[in-house]
């Protein structure tokens, strides 16, 4: 059976399936960190000393990383403008470009959480860094969870730009939804917890 | 793909770049800010003001927000009433406390 709406859009939502469906998973994921943003609003609310997260944590290192996954964003961007413009080539190294500079990331933050862990500044530590390692954690997954969907669409995946282009070209963009959103929530937990 | 599509993401591209590099000022321009050790409230107007601001571009032209079906938008105000909600919710169980009775809200 032939999956329906995958590269002509439903007549009723002017949409195909697999976007308007990430749309709806990406909504859910705003509740997901919303919620944690609300716990962290709650518990420096409440708390009669919050450390200066500068003071705390690397600058530097933060900074680069946001440098790093918006860096991210536009190569992904610019992987699904190459499939628009028909360049496979273009599009092999702009995914894995996306893939590399998210490993970037990844490798970073272990090192931030390694320095932290071993000075025993773990998330039993206080508040601060139970709600650091938290929301940062949840926010790693889905930067594991990016590049695992990339690799995925780099690899086997792209077997599927030789007979179904416009479907292909529509996968990643649904990818690159996914990946711009977890690149926006870091845009938010940069200042929130490194800089305020 | 059809020729005028393509088209039309050529003339996107420049925009892509004119993007990033915005996003590149805005992020030095939150960590410049921060080493100004302004008033508390007012660093966290200013924080979020910028991030907020880069969210919108990222949200806008990098996930094709500027040019997306109208039920898109529909989930997207529902989901932005159900965020404030979230966010306001606990910042007013702090409204009703008692002066004197809680050592200090910190800032």
């Amino acid at each position: 059976m032939e999956i329906p709406y995958t590269v002509e859009v439903r007549p009723d939502t002017g949409l195909s399936n697999g976007k308007l469906g990430v749309w709806l998973f990406l909504a859910s994921e705003v509740m997901l960190f919303a919620a944690l943003f609300s716990s962290y609003i709650l518990l420096r609310v409440g708390s009669s000393e919050w450390p200066q997260g500068s003071e705390e944590l690397s600058v530097p290192l933060a900074f680069f990383n946001t440098v790093v996954l918006i860096s991210s964003s536009v190569t992904m961007v610019m992987a699904w403008a190459s499939l628009k413009m028909n360049d496979f080539s273009k599009f092999r190294l702009y995914l894995g470009l996306t893939i590399l500079l998210a490993v970037t990331f990844l490798v970073v933050k272990f090192f931030e959480y390694e320095h932290h862990l071993v000075a025993g500044e773990g998330p039993w530590h206080n508040t601060y860094y139970a709600i650091y390692f938290t929301m940062t954690g949840l926010h790693g997954l889905h930067i594991i969870g990016g590049v695992i969907v990339n690799s995925y669409l780099w690899g086997p995946g792209a077997k599927m730009w030789k007979t179904q282009k416009e479907r292909f070209t529509n996968r990643i963009e649904i990818a690159g939804l996914y990946w711009h959103f977890v690149d926006l929530v870091w845009i938010f937990l940069f200042p929130v917890l490194y800089l305020l | 793909m059809d020729a005028h599509a393509a088209d039309d993401v050529k003339k996107s591209v420049k925009t892509y770049y004119m993007i990033f590099g915005a996003l590149m000022v805005f992020t030095v321009l939150t960590v410049a800010v921060s080493y100004l050790h302004l008033p508390l409230a007012l660093a966290i107007l200013i924080a979020l003001v910028v991030a907020t601001i880069k969210g919108s571009l990222v949200a806008m032209f990098f996930m094709h927000l500027m040019h997306e079906r109208k039920v898109i938008y529909w989930a997207l105000i529902l989901t932005v009433i159900f965020f404030i909600f979230l966010m306001i919710v606990p910042l007013a169980t702090n409204l009703d406390r008692i002066p004197g009775s809680h050592k200090g809200i910190s800032w």
